[in-house]
Parts: structure tokens; C-alpha cells; sequence
């Protein structure tokens, strides 16, 4: 009984959590690229501004609600359910701290640890695709489907680089798991350090599959007048643009955890201090991690034009894969070597 | 023949192994911006914080009344014939008697009116005027939701009687001087 409690609060204080950051990332998206371009941002809304999301959030909820006539109805509501459904499911493997003692029984803070972590959000994102895809093909709108196809062969393009750069990680570290994976890197043994190269690959294919620039082809203003969304209004536009901060927000997650040592942080143990704090100081330098990597991709965003779509498929495939094919045989060479395989 | 030093001849060079690694380039494009992060904001916070104006600034108009605070236009319509945008009209009336503490001449304007759609704030007006009644002032035209609103009748236009509601307009006649 009292594991479902425990697991029942977390699946909500996640879920409250993703949200909560999504929404203020809309906010720290537009002050980070108001202070990058020497602006001010929003600032009326409440103190500096703060109340903004929530102002944001009633303008989308007052939007009169429109379905195109030639849209297919029921896809036209599937798709940014999909987008939203994905984007909250992601957050399950993420472990958010180490162990809480309650009652002298040990919790991890993490809603549960799947063997197959990684697998399980490689599937869970794929699924996503579905979701941008099944919106542009409903909207019935050429530039709707144009921002469709370009989003699923974007994704699928750099899904396959990704999943390379993590097998050479999990081919180091040996699980799939990502809470075995955060164990692994106590103290300074990031991973970072070992996979240097992978790392590189595997945020530049992040940033591809949140649609994030310099990607963010498919939905391009300047080209697609708004890209897959183009027919879409109200709360629908606003869960496919929401879903699309939870998404930056899961995978600054999945890079803190993979690639910077999660909650770990060095000196860990020296501090002396119970068990339960140093959790919780762990979750705290976990969330200082993915706050770093948001404002990486933000910062990202206002420093790099867009690419043009034959060179995202030119890195996507001549550069990316072959590199993370390199990766591979490097990680393999150095782990063999490692094992004495070759005395 | 060259203009300005400038221009630059473009050549179609292969790049080299290090630009083809774009990594140094992002990286030092990251810094400009995050030096941008810590520049100061060229935002001027408009309605808490108003830019400096030239001592000539020609904003709102103003109706002068004199130190007995009575009005001193006549609606002679010398500014009207003056304005090259057509923007103002009036109509003349006769002062009655007994309103003497409020108009300074026999003739009066009943109806005074600046369209501040169409007025482009030459200040030809203010030249025109033999009684020194119409002056731009630095006050900025406020913005408006329907065009009615923006003709300006004698009740926006005319400063008030009492010391603190004279509009100073010392600034802008002083500037004039050469003295």
C-alpha cells in the first residue's frame, strides 16, 4: 500500500513538474532571447514578467476553437493528444534523484526503473512522430503536410545517429537502464569523458528531434506559414507547442542523466550529511543540469540560423551515421583492449 | 568605380577541414551571444520612462490663455489657411458681454478643432498665429482606439486657467530667440 503511495505522489509531482517547467520555459525562452538580442522581454505580466505563462496559457484556452472543414475530425484531435501523451510519458525512467528513506524502506526517486530505459524512450518518442505526422496529414493543408513529411523524416533521420551514439554508451557502461547508468557515474565519472564524441551526437540529434534550431524545419514561418500546426488553433496549438517544451525539457533530462552524472555530483560523499538530504541536494544539482542544458538549447536557438533541408539530410546521414558508425568501432576497439582481449 | 571600402570580392574556395568542423565557428558564435546576455538593454520602457526630446520638440498642440487667464485666440484663421495638411477648423463667434474674464478680444473661436490624424506637426501654425495663442509643445500625442477620438476640440486643446495647469512652453519660444 504504501509503495503505491509513494509511487502514486511522484507520478504526480512529475507530472506537475513537467508541466510547471514547460510552461516556464515559454517564459525563459522569450526573456533568454529578449536579453540575447539586447531587449527587455516580457515584463507586464506580474513582477519581471513571472505571471506571463499564465497569461499565455487563458489567451489559448479563450481562442475561439477551429476545425477545418476538410480536416479529418477525429485525426485532427488525435494528433496533438499523441504529441501531449508522449511528451508526459518520457519523464517515467528519468531518475530524478537517488533514494529516499521513509519509514526505514529505501525509494528510489524515480517513478520506476526499467531495465530497458533507454529502449523504452526511443519507442515512446517514435511514437511522437505519429503525432506531428497525423496532425499535418488531418489539417488537409499542403503546408500542414509539407511541415509532416519534413518533421517524420527529420526525426526518423536522426533517431537512427542517436541510437548509435547510445549503443557505444551502453556498450560502455554495459545496461540499459538509466538509473544503472546514473549509479555508474558517482562522483566524476561521467560519461562524458568517455564518450566525448558520442555526446556531441547525441545533443546535436536532441536538438533534431525537439524541432529545435537550428532543425526546426518543419515549422519554419518563413517557408510553411506555420508548419505542421499551421491549421491548428486554441489549446490544440497550444498542447503541440507545449508538448514541444516538456519534450526540450525530457531530453535536457536525458542528457544530464546520460552524459553528466545525473544527480551525482562530485565530493558526494565527503560532505557527511544524512542520507535523505543528500538526495534531495542531488535532485537539486540534477535540476541545476537540466536547467543548463534548456538554457543550452535556448541559447543555441538566438546564435544559429536555420539549416536548408538538403543539408539537414546531408548531416543526417553523411555526417551523423557515419560518425557514430566510427563511434562505435572506437568504443568496441577500446573496450576489447580494456578486457585484455587483445594480449 | 568604388564607393566605400567595404566591399569584398567573393571567392568560391572549398572550405578548409577546420571550417568544415563548424564547431569552431558555433563555439565563437556562441560567445558573441552570450556576450549580448550581459549588454545593456536598449529598450526605453515608454509609458514609467520617456526618452530626452530636443528643447524644439513640436508634440501637442496648446491654446494659450494670458496671465489673466483669458483665451488668446480670436479665430482670426490664419493658422487654418497656414496648415499645409488641412487639419484645422474652427468657427468665429462674438464674445457677449460679461465674458470678458474668459476671452481677450471681441471675437472668439466657439469651435476650435486639430485633426491629429492629418496634422504632421510642421508647427506652421504656431508661426502663423498673430496673438500668440497656438504653440507645440513637447507633450506626445497619446494613441487612440477610433479616429473620432483623435480630433481635438478646444476641451484637450486649451490649457487650464489655475498656475500648475499653464502648459510651459518656454523651452521651444526661447529656443526661437537670437538674442
Amino acid at each position: 500500500m504504501e509503495f503505491i503511495i509513494v509511487k502514486f505522489v511522484l507520478v504526480v509531482v512529475v507530472f506537475l513538474v513537467s508541466l510547471g517547467i514547460a510552461a516556464y520555459s515559454t517564459y525563459a525562452e522569450r526573456k533568454i532571447a529578449a536579453f540575447l538580442q539586447d531587449r527587455v522581454g516580457p515584463d507586464r505580466a506580474g513582477p519581471f514578467g513571472l505571471l506571463q505563462p499564465v497569461a499565455d496559457g487563458v489567451k489559448m484556452f479563450m481562442k475561439e476553437e477551429i476545425i477545418p472543414t476538410h480536416a479529418d475530425k477525429g485525426l485532427f484531435i488525435l494528433g496533438p493528444s499523441i504529441m501531449m501523451m508522449t511528451a508526459c510519458m518520457t519523464g517515467v525512467v528519468i531518475p530524478w534523484g537517488s533514494t529516499l528513506i521513509i519509514n526505514g524502506t529505501e525509494y528510489p526517486v524515480q517513478i520506476t526503473d526499467l531495465n530497458i530505459g533507454i529502449l523504452y524512450i526511443f519507442g515512446v518518442v517514435s511514437i511522437g512522430v505519429y503525432g506531428i505526422m497525423i496532425g499535418g496529414w488531418a489539417s488537409n493543408n499542403k503546408y500542414s503536410l509539407m511541415g509532416a513529411i519534413r518533421a517524420s523524416s527529420q526525426m526518423i533521420s536522426y533517431e537512427l545517429a542517436m541510437g548509435m551514439a547510445i549503443i557505444a554508451l551502453v556498450m560502455t557502461t554495459g545496461t540499459l537502464s538509466i538509473g544503472e547508468i546514473v549509479k555508474q557515474q558517482q562522483g566524476m565519472h561521467w560519461n562524458v569523458f568517455v564518450q566525448p564524441l558520442g555526446f556531441v551526437l547525441f545533443i546535436v540529434c536532441a536538438f533534431a528531434e525537439c524541432n529545435r534550431t537550428p532543425f526546426d524545419l518543419p515549422e519554419c514561418e518563413t517557408e510553411l506559414v506555420g508548419g505542421y500546426h499551421t491549421e491548428y488553433s486554441s489549446m490544440k496549438l497550444g498542447f503541440y507547442l507545449f508538448a514541444e517544451y516538456i519534450n526540450m525539457f525530457i531530453s535536457s533530462a536525458i542528457i544530464a542523466s546520460l552524459y553528466f552524472g545525473g544527480y551525482n555530483f562530485p565530493f558526494i560523499d565527503q560532505l557527511g550529511l544524512p542520507h535523505n538530504v543528500l538526495t534531495l541536494l542531488g535532485t537539486l544539482i540534477f535540476f541545476g543540469k537540466v536547467f543548463f542544458f534548456i538554457f543550452f538549447f535556448m541559447w543555441v536557438r538566438w546564435t544559429l540560423p536555420r539549416f536548408r533541408y538538403d543539408q539537414l539530410m546531408h548531416v543526417g546521414w553523411r555526417v551523423m551515421i557515419p560518425l557514430a558508425l566510427f563511434n562505435i568501432l572506437l568504443t568496441a576497439v577500446i573496450v576489447l583492449w580494456q578486457n585484455g582481449q587483445f594480449n | 568605380m568604388q564607393l566605400t571600402n567595404r566591399s569584398e570580392v567573393v571567392v568560391n574556395k572549398v572550405m578548409t577541414f577546420k571550417e568544415r568542423l563548424y564547431f569552431p565557428a558555433i563555439i565563437s558564435g556562441l560567445i558573441i551571444t552570450m556576450k549580448h546576455l550581459f549588454k545593456k538593454r536598449a529598450t526605453v520602457k515608454y509609458p514609467e520612462e520617456i526618452r530626452p526630446v530636443a528643447p524644439i520638440y513640436r508634440g501637442l498642440h496648446v491654446l494659450k490663455r494670458d496671465e489673466q487667464g483669458r483665451e488668446n485666440c480670436t479665430a482670426c484663421g490664419l493658422c487654418a489657411v497656414a496648415c499645409p495638411a488641412e487639419a484645422i477648423t474652427m468657427t468665429a463667434a462674438e464674445r457677449k458681454k460679461g465674458e470678458e474674464n474668459l476671452y481677450r478680444e471681441e471675437k472668439y473661436a466657439a469651435v476650435y478643432e486639430i485633426n491629429m490624424l492629418r496634422c504632421i506637426f510642421c508647427g506652421l501654425c504656431e508661426e502663423a498665429c498673430p496673438k500668440e495663442a497656438i504653440f507645440l509643445t513637447d507633450r506626445i500625442l497619446p494613441s487612440g482606439l477610433n479616429r473620432a477620438n483623435f480630433i481635438f476640440g478646444k476641451d484637450k486643446l486649451v490649457e487650464g486657467v489655475s498656475n500648475d495647469a499653464r502648459i510651459d512652453i518656454s523651452k521651444r519660444t526661447n529656443a526661437h530667440r537670437t538674442d
